[in-house]
């Protein structure tokens, strides 16, 4: 079968500590293999270049009914589109790209590997069907638990076992990964035009508080044994202030640990940072990131990605519907809601970040000075909480702004309110240039630990999916100018996806075929969750039981992370 | 022994009732019995197993009669006309699976087709709307649990979507709704008295096509100001005694139909309703739904919006992007400027529901009917190829009309020899393809290499 | 009494229609269901039609033979409702105000006595406007 020898390139493999040494990646078969087990390779001379593991994004919004809801009512996003057509389908849409323009463009940045962040479990379908189209990239999708009517009525009675056994149920009829919480409770008192503003305030008619949901969440989750850690949207998401509660969410994880076969240490994974770490209040709004990052530094069963504002006109898009109703406000755009029967919210506005508003530029400064205040790279993640604070395809310049303290001043010159931004924020006395070794970290290691499957994606190691993305850059003689960094990361010289090679000097050359990952937990028989499950499909959903969970036909190239929590 | 098969989806409109009970003969070719439909849906049932299907597809000969052919002829006739048309116009899906969808979209692409479907000529001023405005909305069930007070205006499901009222609306107990009916207010806005406007508490008789301006008043008022005595031809008392109810519901959602986009003002119609509902979300809660008619005509604006971004009149005649403009590549626009050189009907009719002059137009160029049965489109078609029905012979996934994914099932056997519509759009691609290699046709766009990606902000 | 009346004219679903349309558009059903005009009790009465009697109704691109009824589901005086399907599309303005969709609801028709003439079946309607139309 196919062999395959990356050879002379720098190698940045964090989860085998291999710091930009020129080892050889040996490839058979999908798989990455000892040297020794080749017989006749094809060699890739990666000579001056970077070798990375396939790239893991921990959260994005990618498949999905909002996702799509965005695509559509957007077309002044395509208008002026002009993009040669090189893969097999057409490349639609910026902030929100089709299918296809998803799944190449995450080649080109050599990510191998996307983990949907909210999955209404009423659309489940709906996701699947999208993946199914999505090419190149492996996908799962986490469903969002955080306001089920099941999971808030046996949390406000602290009955793990039976939000257990719910928990694995619907993660089986979804064919969902992990649990999502977003905007706890708020989302159902949405249900009636509210919102619950900190952990503390109860859910209208269900009284239970944020604080319940989120312990009982982990405990659940720990219970279970489940690859990933409860990955957590909190309360308050955008308001200045929030630092306080976000703290107070941080805090609820104090004296769990985790418990899972798969590697993960953590036991609560806080998105997008960057919105939750605003102290001040009205305009008058301030970084508080030292204060929270001095926690997370602090607690190992912390994760956190970032949430990077790119200063880009997007798409906003969030289970957290009271917060686009809010934001619709603020900008008077086009508002979409999609308020979803017994389980969640969504909303979707578009926004323009800009460099020449103040707010947006104090946001930007918030999100880099998360990623360089990460005492734990391994713990601190990249990412735009695409589309939310930016597309997807910015994560290069991210990276270029993390790694080059000349590149930010370059941007906070650029910025019409420099100075107050900088009386408002620390991102001016930060020196630190993270490392290639840092942002592998950021962008696969780390998150594939984080995600639980550090044994297939994120790394090298003999036995692993061979995802590799090969960057142009010498890591011995880093380029001056920051934006050949930023170039690097946008088009890598080689993507290849189970050993095939699917991106080739930026292009797309192949398209190997892509994996649905999804989390099968075995639990005891629950009488009384099956009766829950039956009652309420007879009374409040407005479809059948036997219709709802996801046909087997309807899920493509599944690969399942089985769970036994039954014994 | 018959076979009973339970929770089957009906094929019939955008309600998507999923509790159907179908017993079929043993040998899975006839319907004995279907339980739970409404007069329409049952009729789709009977139908399906009725004789006189059509089981191979037919050629109109230089007689003017029809010719059976084989399926490898018709995706070869099909193929080529895709290939020597300029601008084919692929229209329709009314009656398709998702799946089906996705596979047509695949050779409008490789064809350059322009794709549309049904939503053209029915709720696509909704589309324009939600461009402009955005779509504050719920799923049905929601509705069916918080509602309180429901508003049909312009539509009328006691005709149109015969299980809306009793499955989501008005009837149903749900969770926050345990009083069912009698808990809910219930308020009809159309020209006509219709039999949705019987079962109403208030039915506001408003004058054809000024829909708008009855819009504008309660906007008017809900913002505190004060309106003239009559607008639209209803009584200032009753559009604040109206506007009062909205105000003070716990959960409203106004269901809206055919009244305001087939109306003068259009999309101008629905945009205004959604901005009620915006400003209504000021006060409490309240969501809009589009009455979309057939089980799965909101499924192509989905299918088509993660392939493409765009829900319809989607021009791909440059194969390497798509382009949407509708009253430019619309397909009753399209047809009356005769801008495009051959059409696909594709479960739908477009014989008996598109405007005749629009149907002359059409017939100058090939038309080609892809759909189950015989109706006005097949009669008048060069080409008539048919599918087994979906959601009686095809299983697949549909959208109702709140977006929600319904897996649909299958309960009989198609015809023998008769394919779905993907693997007759899988079939046509492939052929495509063939017949390009063979004559040396080479897609210029995809072999061009270099690739220019570019950004908002840029 | 006069013997043109000009009305507004709608076109819009009705159950009837979409019974006989499952069932087959050339069927005794669909064209009972479909060949029909909805009037006010106060227009016929201005037009002196009898029950049930034929009338013509002519549009801006268009005109159609249908059978005149008061209907279950009434319109004010001055409106009229075909049901959507074969006979409305005789005479439904392919205009679309830049949308896309034709002017099915809300353009003026003038309605006057068919006394003598007859419907048209679906088939006739339509392969009669294409060419295709043999008689039979």
């Amino acid at each position: 079968m196919s062999e395959i020898i990356i050879k002379n390139g720098f190698v940045f493999d964090p989860l085998q500590g291999i710091r930009g040494d020129k080892v050889d990646i040996a490839i058979k078969d999908g798989k990455i293999v000892e040297t020794t087990a080749l017989t006749n390779p094809k060699t890739i001379d990666a000579a001056g270049m970077t070798v990375m593991a396939g790239g893991v994004d921990i959260h994005s919004h990618v498949v999905g009914p909002k996702v799509n809801t965005g695509r559509l009512f957007r077309p002044e996003e395509k208008l002026f589109q002009n993009i040669k057509k090189t893969g097999s389908r057409m490349e639609m849409g910026t902030s929100i790209p089709s299918v296809y323009k998803t799944g190449y463009d995450y080649a080109r940045m050599g990510y191998s590997y996307v983990n949907e962040a909210a999955m209404p479990p009423l659309h489940s379908p709906h996701v699947h069907e999208e993946i199914r189209d999505t090419p190149i990239i492996d996908i799962s999708a986490m469903p969002v638990f955080g306001n089920n009517w099941f999971s808030l009525e046996y949390l406000k009675n602290n009955e793990i076992e039976n939000n257990a056994a719910y928990t694995a149920w619907l993660l089986r009829a979804t064919r969902g990964f992990g649990i999502k919480i977003v905007n706890p409770g708020g989302s159902e008192a949405w249900g009636w035009g509210l919102n619950c503003a900190n952990i503390h305030e109860p859910v209208p008619y269900f009284d239970v508080t944020p604080a319940q949901i989120i312990t009982g969440s982990i405990e659940t989750n720990e219970y279970l044994g489940l690859p990933h850690s409860i990955h957590i949207h909190p309360n308050n998401l955008g308001n200045p202030g929030n630092y306080v509660d976000t703290l107070e969410t941080l805090k609820l994880a104090e004296g769990y640990t985790a418990k899972n076969a798969f590697g993960r240490t953590q036991v609560m994974h806080l998105t997008h940072l960057q919105f939750h770490a605003y102290g001040g209040e009205g305009f008058n709004f301030e970084s508080k990131v030292p204060e929270i990052m001095d926690y997370v530094n602090s607690h190992d069963n912390i994760t956190v990605d970032i949430g990077q504002v790119t200063l880009d006109e997007t798409t906003t898009m969030t289970a957290d519907g009271p917060f686009e109703h809010h934001l619709r406000a603020v900008n008077n755009l086009k508002w979409a809601n999609v308020d979803v029967e017994l389980e969640t919210a969504a909303g979707v506005v578009p926004f323009v970040y800009s460099a020449n508003n103040k707010a947006n530029a104090v946001q930007w400064a918030i999100g880099l000075e998360i990623g360089l205040l990460a005492k734990d790279p391994m713990r601190t993640y990249i990412t735009t909480d695409h589309p939310n604070a930016g597309p997807f395809t910015r994560y290069p310049r991210v990276i270029k702004w993390l790694m080059s303290q000349a590149a930010r001043e370059a941007q906070m010159d650029a910025f019409k309110h420099r100075d107050k931004v900088i009386d408002v924020t620390n991102i001016a006395g930060i020196d630190r240039e993270l490392t290639l070794y840092e942002i592998a970290q950021m962008t696969r290691a780390g998150t594939a630990k984080a995600l639980g499957i550090a044994d297939m994606y994120g790394g090298l190691a003999p036995g692993m999916d061979a995802d590799v993305a090969i960057y142009n850059l010498n890591a011995e003689s880093m380029p001056s100018d920051a934006e050949e960094i930023e170039k690097a990361f946008s088009r890598c010289a080689y993507m290849l996806k189970d050993g095939i090679v699917a991106v080739k000097d930026g292009e797309i050359v192949a398209e190997p075929a892509k994996r649905t990952i999804w989390v099968d937990v075995k639990v005891p028989e629950n009488a009384q969750v099956n009766r829950d499950i039956y009652e309420h499909f007879l009374k409040h959903y407005s479809l059948k039981l036997e219709n709802y969970s996801l046909f087997e036909e309807h899920l493509h190239n599944p690969r399942v992370i089985e769970v036994n929590a039954a014994e | 022994m018959p076979k009973k098969i339970e929770n089957v989806g009906c094929p019939y409109c955008g309600v998507c009732c999923d509790d159907l009970v179908v017993t079929v003969s043993d040998d899975g070719r006839k319907v004995l019995e279907v339980e739970n439909a409404c007069a329409i849906g049952n009729e789709i049932f009977q139908h399906a197993s009725s004789e006189g299907r059509i089981s191979l597809p037919r050629l109109r000969q230089p007689d003017g009669t029809y010719k059976d052919i084989s399926y490898d002829e018709a995706v070869d006739y099909a193929a080529r006309v895709l290939i020597k048309a300029k601008k084919p116009l692929i229209f329709g899906f009314g009656s398709t699976n998702c799946e089906g969808m996705a596979a047509a979209a695949k050779v409008a692409e490789k064809a350059g087709a322009v794709l549309d479907n049904c939503a053209s000529i029915c709720h696509g001023s909704s589309f324009l709307a939600i461009f402009d405005n955005g779509y504050p909305s719920c799923t049905l069930g929601e509705t069916k649990n918080r509602a309180d007070v429901i508003v049909y205006w312009g539509s009328n499901p006691a005709h149109a979507h015969p299980r809306h009222m009793s499955r989501y609306s008005i009837f149903p107990r749900g969770f926050f709704t345990g009083k069912g009916h009698k808990g809910r207010k219930i308020i009809v806005i159309d020209p006509r008295y219709t039999d949705t406007a019987r079962v109403a508490d208030i039915y506001v008789q408003v004058k054809q096509g000024q829909d708008y301006d009855l819009f504008n008043a309660f906007r008017t008022v809900i913002r505190g100001e004060d309106i003239p005595d009559e607008v639209a031809g209803v009584k200032k008392e009753q559009i604040l005694q109206v506007a009062e109810i909205l105000k003070k519901a716990r959960f409203g959602t106004i269901f809206y139909g055919m009244g305001l986009c087939h109306s003068d003002g259009r999309n101008h119609n629905v945009d205004i309703a959604i901005s009620m509902t915006r400003d209504l979300n000021d006060f409490t809660k309240w969501t809009i739904m589009a009455m979309r008619g057939h089980y799965n005509i909101a499924g192509p604006g989905v299918v088509w919006a993660w392939t493409t971004g765009y829900p319809y009149c989607i021009d791909m005649s440059k194969k390497d992007r798509a382009y949407m403009n509708p009253g430019e590549t619309s397909s009753v626009d399209l047809a009356m400027r005769d801008e495009v050189d051959a059409f696909f009907n594709v479960g739908t009719d477009a014989g008996a529901h598109f405007p005749i002059e629009a149907v002359k137009h059409l017939k100058k160029h090939p038309w080609i009917t892809i759909d189950p049965n015989i109706c006005m489109a097949s009669e008048i078609s060069d080409l008539h190829i048919p599918v087994g029905i979906v959601g009686v012979e095809v299983p697949g996934i549909v959208y109702r009309m709140d977006n929600v994914p319904i897996q649909y099932r299958q309960v009989l056997n198609p015809p023998d020899g008769v394919i779905s519509d993907e693997e007759l759009f899988e079939r046509i691609h492939q052929r495509i393809s063939e017949i390009e290699a063979e004559e040396g046709i080479t897609q210029t766009s995809a072999a061009a290499a270099g690739t220019q990606t570019s950004f908002v902000g840029e | 009494m006069v013997d043109k009346l000009t009305l507004n004219m709608i076109t819009q679903r009705s159950i009837e229609e979409g019974i006989a349309m499952e069932k087959g558009k050339t069927t005794q059903e669909y064209f009972e269901a479909c060949s029909i005009i909805e009037m006010n009790e106060e227009d016929i009465r201005t037009l002196g039609l009898l029950p049930n009697q034929l009338v013509r109704v002519t549009s801006e691109c268009g005109s159609v033979i249908v059978k005149a009824i008061k209907g279950r589901q009434t319109v004010y005086p001055g409106l009229a409702h075909i049901p959507q399907g074969v006979w409305s599309n005789q005479i439904v303005p392919p205009r679309t105000q830049a949308t896309g969709e034709p002017q099915y609801s809300g353009f003026p028709v003038t309605v006057e006595s068919a006394r003598g003439e007859k419907r048209k079946s679906a088939l006739e309607c339509v392969q009669g406007a294409v060419g295709l139309w043999n008689g039979e």
